[in-house]
């Protein structure tokens, strides 16, 4: 499709099936794409500045997990099929999910590590997956509906669902990039930060609140997508350096990038069908995850 | 202190604590209580003493082929997968020193897992399922070896680059699952949960061998192993050989697992809470194979047992119960570290 019917598509639609195609099937996509991107990468930002911990990732630590029992649950079980109530169980999902998996994995006597972080989201997201597949059981045909958006798809999601979560992902992202300055302060140590005169309390609060709804509302959208949320960020850092205020905005820009891209390479590489973009993720991101973790002892944040 | 007798023959000697020895008995005494009640009721009750009679070739036709050819060999399976999930555990949160280190999240299941829809889908036997499932495994533990070791393999990157592993191999396997048509993909999603419906004795053979070969293998390896945990460092002063210790508890752990994997499907959180339960029980200060063993069968059948029952008409795969007990063992965690 030539260039200049897109952008008459988009500017001067004229009802031909071209222009349909990409109003109703291929906008929709991309504007989730770029929603989804962005959410990702900024709460992987988030958590990895909130938590210290450079292997914060949503789906790492099991909060994409709780956001899809959350889903799970309320498509499979409560029948809610209207996706601006469902985020809400997204939602929950995601702030229990987090909450659990950070007393896991931060307190005790040895103090945060990452590992210790890493094992315990992994041993969350295990238990939430088993719960999700055991509530899939009991319905072949809601389970036939989830497996594609459990591996993490953009496909299949129409201009209505996208228009309904946008407002969930673009607080969450406003909220985010609004913790900058704060985040700043709380990386200096908690009592530097004190002296400085910054809100713990109400910074870490936020972060969270920041964190569950750009997971709850990605995940609800395109599933659990592993290793977005982790490798941009670090790559970001080693262009801009820590600053907060440069990490967070350029996570948000960059992480779309790479879920487009990751999407289109699905596209090329499965066609005629396609692989899902959450499969091409972590097909992608789990060697560099692995590379990172060879090349250098894991600094805490 | 737990007065310890030690037994001694020719080179070996081994401690025995009594609460140890208390404990192994009681666990014996619950798996064999366990699998007898399994076998003797379900829709078609048969009283323990024809039990016995129909496993020993005699009584009626019909109680025999129920208890000897579907309930004897599913409660066997679920025995000898358990305790081979155990000892795996066992050796893995001994070799990463920690709690959380179990097969389960080191990517070994999940190659596994690779490997069994592979065959699944293709349309495999029952025996090609468990055999491309332990290749997967094998090659899961293998990648995961090469790619952690750098100067030595230390836990804390064995884990990490596990999750990596695992991950990748996860996404395949929903890859996979999102290629077949749907009633393959039913079957191959059953198996992934976990489940001992079905297994008859060409499934328990195999995992029987191996705890019979792989058990005694074991046993040389726990002390050198319990320096270890105190420390490459120190080991290594003590005149242990490490990276050796530590591939062969690998290699004996990963063959346990692929091979309970190949028979069960990845039955979730049995390795990561049998050792720790033991662990508490016999009051150890480290996990102890035998009675994480012990203690993975009766989790197992007693698991199998309760998925079977409690629900009524709906029965769920057995990995459904277990992943729950491995939620109750994180909150148990969780709350610990409260205080």
């Amino acid at each position: 499709m030539p260039l200049s019917t897109v952008v008459d598509a988009l500017f001067a639609p004229t009802g031909i099936s071209d222009h349909v195609v990409i109003r109703e099937l291929r906008l929709p996509r991309t504007l989730l794409g770029l929603g989804v991107g962005a959410a990702l990468g900024l709460a992987g930002a988030l958590m990895q500045s909130l938590t210290r911990n450079p292997l914060a990732d949503p789906a790492l630590l099991g909060i994409s997990e709780g956001a899809v029992f959350g889903v799970v649950i309320a498509l499979g079980i409560l029948g809610i099929t209207d996706p601006a109530l469902y985020v809400w169980f997204a939602f929950a999902g995601a702030a229990v999910a987090f909450a659990a998996v950070h007393a896991l994995g931060s307190a005790g006597r040895t103090g945060t590590s990452p590992v210790r972080l890493a094992l315990a989201g992994i041993a969350l997201g295990a238990v939430l997956t088993a719960a999700s597949s055991a509530v899939l059981r009991l319905d072949t045909q809601t389970y036939d509906r989830m497996r594609f958006w459990m591996t993490g798809s953009l496909a299949g999601q129409t201009a209505d669902v996208v228009v309904r979560l946008v407002p969930f992902m673009v607080a969450g992202i406003v909220l985010g990039l609004c913790l900058a300055g704060p985040l700043n302060a709380l990386a200096l140590g908690e009592d530097a930060s004190r002296a400085l005169g910054a809100n713990i309390g109400r910074t870490r609060v936020l972060a969270a609140v920041a964190i569950t709804l750009l997971c709850g509302a990605a995940t609800a959208a395109a599933g659990p997508i592993w290793f977005v949320g982790l490798a941009v960020p670090h790559a970001v850092r080693a262009v801009v350096g820590p600053d907060q205020r440069w990490v967070l905005p350029f996570s948000a820009l960059l992480a779309p990038i790479l879920l487009l891209g990751s999407d289109i390479v699905g596209r090329l590489i499965g066609s005629p069908g396609e692989v899902q973009v959450g499969i091409v993720c972590a097909v992608i991101g789990g060697p560099v995850f692995i590379a990172m973790v060879r090349r250098r002892r894991l600094a805490a944040l | 202190m737990t007065p310890i007798t030690s037994l001694r023959t020719g080179n070996l000697s081994i401690r025995l604590s009594p609460r140890g020895l208390l404990v192994s008995a009681g666990l014996i005494v619950t798996a064999v209580a366990g699998g007898l009640l399994a076998i003797s009721t379900g829709d078609f009750p048969v009283p323990i003493p024809d039990v016995i009679a129909a496993l020993t070739g005699q009584g009626n036709p019909a109680a025999r082929i129920i208890v000897a050819d579907i309930r004897a060999p599913r409660v066997l399976t679920a025995l000898l997968v358990g305790a081979a999930f155990g000892v795996s555990g066992a050796l893995f949160q001994s070799l990463t020193r920690n709690p959380l280190g179990s097969p389960d999240f080191l990517g070994f299941t999940s190659g596994a897992a690779t490997g069994g829809i592979l065959a699944t889908i293709t349309g495999g036997t029952a025996w090609m399922i468990a055999g491309s499932a332990l290749l997967g495994s094998l090659g899961a533990a293998v990648s995961v070896y090469l790619l952690a070791f750098r100067r030595g393999s230390q836990g804390y990157r064995l884990v990490l680059v596990g999750i990596g592993v695992s991950a990748i191999l996860v996404s395949v396997n929903s890859y996979l699952l999102t290629r077949a048509n749907i009633n393959d993909a039913a079957t191959a999603a059953a198996w992934l949960t976990g489940s001992l419906s079905g297994r008859g004795w060409d499934h328990a053979l195999p995992v029987a061998l191996a705890l019979a070969v792989l058990m005694p293998l074991c046993a040389p390896l726990s002390r050198p192993m319990r320096m270890i945990e105190m420390g490459d460092e120190a080991a290594v002063a003590m005149g242990i050989p490490v990276e050796r210790v530590r591939l062969a508890a690998m290699a004996v752990g990963v063959a346990l697992c692929g091979v309970a994997t190949a028979a069960a499907g990845p039955v979730a959180f049995v390795a990561l809470t049998a050792p720790q339960i033991a662990r508490r029980l016999t009051h150890s200060p480290g996990v102890t194979l035998v009675t994480s063993g012990l203690m993975g069968a009766v989790i197992l059948v007693l698991a199998d047992l309760a998925a079977q029952r409690l629900f009524g008409a709906i029965q769920f795969p057995v990995g459904v119960l277990t992943a729950a007990l491995g939620g109750a063992y994180l909150a148990l965690l969780l709350r610990k570290e409260r205080r």
